[in-house]
């Protein structure tokens, strides 16, 4: 029997925790790999046979912090095949919805994960007790991202209200209408937040990389839009698996993606969504990117944090938008009809692109899934930054060369962080 | 070096993770504020996903999310539990194998991985996905998927009052008439889980329009789930979509486990 290796559905890679193992020989890297140890869990397998209605409540599971964008993907997908057009009103809430998980994800990575490194604190609690009001006003404008997600999903942490067709009710204008004066402050914080990423003493690591993200013609990316590289390539959903394919290696529980065509790796997340799709940032996104000395194009990673803050600023501008003008989609949700056939779509986590397929059946079973996950794409791109990276800072000591490491490997936000904030730094110097 | 526990210290507090999302321990994160006070309380000496100082046991306060679902789990899990004076799983995985315990019922495991992934013999999980409790003693279990943010917090301040926390078994239908919700079973012919499933989150799903699918697990007295797999089949679910209402986030709790399998018995 001939092994099918990689036509079959491939399980959730779940992002998590991590180990990274360098082996070093008269100062040359003789091997690095950065070991992917969580669990698997295996949710493509289980998807097929349930209802393409659980679908949302299923793959939301598989993030706890971005669980709106694994609804969304298969929201989106699912009700392309079976017809189900989206209103106008429908693609503002759902926008909004995900602006929520932009604000909420984008600044816990800033300041509870990436910032304290920087600055030589182990966690933002320590970071918290000498700047406490920048904390503060941080944990402030995280909590109207949280606070987003629950009025219109019912809860941050695995929305209840998503469904295939629409939402199972519907935000009305007094429920959003106090997040405005909320929103517009933070929109206001912003630049100083954009100021203190300037001050953070990064590295330089300018090295060429291909730079991947959804691309849109009439708003910045989300939900919505075809692929796009910085070097040149289109593509859509459709093709997504032939454009990219995935390999397993053994240290690793999660695949890696390459390019089909070159074998090469590519980057995903807020640095590429911002160099591909500069002209779409809002003003307020585009005055806080340029504060914190982000210019396009620029493929350094160390530039993410900077990236992540242009678009939260994004986000609140999209979110005080939409608000103003927002009125409850009637009926809030259509009841799709089940219709045999191929799913596919993808949207921007906060991470990078997530796409999704599903093959269902004419009764609304779904036959084979297939999801492949921001971060496992970045895989291999993180490991080739770590090769590249590492040359230059071998001669520091343990402890700090963990530190840098982590660094390299935290600027693509891998979800789960832990993976990095666990890495035990395994290095052999002969 | 740590510093061994005593009663002046402050309590020593871990938080692990197994297979899960991470979704739990986020609502520490989440907590944001609260977090910076009870840190005032507490040492947080361990927890990855926080902090890069990370402490050796022994650890007063345990918090484990997530299911033993590979061979190292199982060993890390025991490892967890001599270390810890007080061990508290938290979350639909930690207390009932969670989501991924799907898996369980199937008896597929291994043709999973060889679906799954190119190279199986890279993979090395166990046949099933288990509640930590299937190993370990456990002196708290805190349900939900994810964890309910106050349910938690709460259940540290009792702690660190040196009392043990108490926490809501009632159904979610006694939840959803103390709030005055209409009945989505009643109003609407959907199918729900609330009157087995046990409350916490406020009895989130029918307040927004659409029925309980049992995210904090059996309630303590989880009542005739016969009878409710039997009033899903009158609303016109096949007995197979019934079976996977029970089967789904919880569904490897033993009384929706037993209540799944009578109705698949039935679609046979």
């Amino acid at each position: 029997m001939t092994h099918r290796s990689v036509e079959v559905p491939v399980i959730a890679r779940v992002e998590g925790e991590g180990a990274l193992h360098i082996a070093v020989d008269d100062g040359t890297i003789t091997d690095l790999r950065l070991e992917i140890y969580e669990p698997p869990r295996f949710f493509e397998a289980f998807l097929a046979g349930r209802h393409f209605s659980e679908v949302p409540d299923i793959t939301a599971r598989i993030c706890g912090i971005c669980p709106v964008a694994y609804q969304m993907s298969s929201i989106h997908g699912l009700e392309r095949l079976f017809g189900v057009d989206p209103s106008p009103g429908m693609h503002e809430l759902r926008r909004l919805f995900y602006a929520g998980e932009w604000i909420e994800s984008h600044v816990l990575h800033i300041f509870l994960l990436a910032a304290p490194d920087f600055l030589g604190f182990d966690n933002a609690i320590e970071m918290a007790k000498v700047q406490p009001e920048l904390v503060k006003t941080a944990l402030g404008i995280k909590r109207i991202g949280n606070d987003l997600m629950a009025v219109i999903g019912g809860r941050e942490i695995h929305p209840v209200s998503p469904r295939v067709g629409g939402f199972s009710k519907a935000p009305r204008r007094r429920d959003l209408e106090p997040f405005l004066p909320r929103l517009e402050r933070a929109l206001e914080q912003m630049p100083g937040i954009a100021d203190f990423i300037a001050s953070l003493p990064a590295p330089a690591f300018p090295r060429p990389a291909e730079l991947v993200s959804m691309v849109n013609e009439s708003e910045y990316p989300m939900n919505e839009g075809g692929m796009g590289s910085t070097t040149g390539r289109r593509w859509d959903a459709e093709s997504y698996e032939q454009v990219t394919h995935e390999v397993h290696v053994e240290h690793s529980n999660a695949l890696h993606s390459l390019m089909s065509d070159t074998q090469t790796s590519y980057f995903l997340g807020p640095l590429a969504r911002v160099n591909l799709n500069a002209a779409l940032l809002t003003p307020g996104a585009r005055e806080v990117a340029e504060r914190a000395g982000l210019r396009v194009p620029e493929t350094d990673p160390f530039f993410s944090m900077a990236a992540r803050a242009a678009e939260t600023t994004l986000a609140i501008e999209e979110a005080i938008r939409i608000i103003r003008d927002y009125e409850p989609p009637t009926p809030p949700m259509v009841e799709p009809v089940a219709r045999a056939g191929r799913a596919t779509w993808m949207t921007e986590a906060p991470r990078g692109t997530l796409y999704h397929r599903y093959d269902v059946a004419e009764d609304g079973t779904i036959l084979e899934a297939k999801i492949i996950p921001p971060t496992s794409q970045n895989l291999r791109h993180m490991e080739e930054d770590l090769r590249r990276f590492l040359p230059d800072v071998l001669d520091r000591p343990d402890q700090e060369l963990t530190r840098l490491c982590e660094m390299v490997v935290r600027n693509y936000d891998p979800c789960i962080s832990c993976a990095t904030h666990f890495l035990r730094l395994d290095i052999e110097r002969s | 070096m740590s510093a061994p526990s005593d009663k002046t210290a402050k309590p020593r507090v871990a938080v692990f993770k197994m297979a899960s999302c991470d979704g739990c321990q986020l609502q520490l994160l989440d907590a944001e504020e609260a977090l910076l006070e009870l840190a005032g309380a507490i040492d947080i000496v361990n927890f990855a996903e926080a902090s890069s100082h990370i402490e050796p046991g022994p650890y007063d306060v345990t918090l484990v999310e997530g299911s033993v679902s590979t061979p190292e789990l199982e060993e890390q899990i025991r490892e967890i539990r001599r270390e810890s004076t007080v061990l508290i799983t938290i979350g639909a995985c930690a207390t009932s194998g969670g989501v991924q315990a799907l898996r369980n019922a199937t008896g597929k495991h291994d043709e999973f991985v060889r679906a799954v992934y190119p190279t199986p013999e890279y993979i090395d999980s166990l046949e099933d996905s288990h509640p930590i409790s299937d190993y370990v003693q456990v002196d708290l279990e805190l349900t939900g998927c994810p964890v309910d943010r106050g349910q938690l917090l709460g259940a540290i301040a009792s702690l660190l009052r040196g009392a043990l926390p108490r926490v809501s078994t009632s159904p979610v239908c006694v939840e959803c008439k103390r709030r005055g919700y209409v009945c989505v079973v009643v109003a609407k012919g959907e199918p729900c889980l609330g009157p087995v499933t046990r409350t916490g989150c406020g009895a989130l799903c029918p307040a927004f329009g659409r029925g309980c699918y049992g995210c904090f697990g059996p309630a303590q007295e989880p009542g005739n789930t016969d009878a409710l797999g039997r009033r899903f089949v009158d609303l016109g679910l096949t007995p197979k979509a019934a079976a996977d209402r029970f089967r789904f986030i919880t569904g490897w709790a033993p009384p929706f486990r037993e209540a799944a399998d009578e109705l698949e018995e039935v679609a046979r």
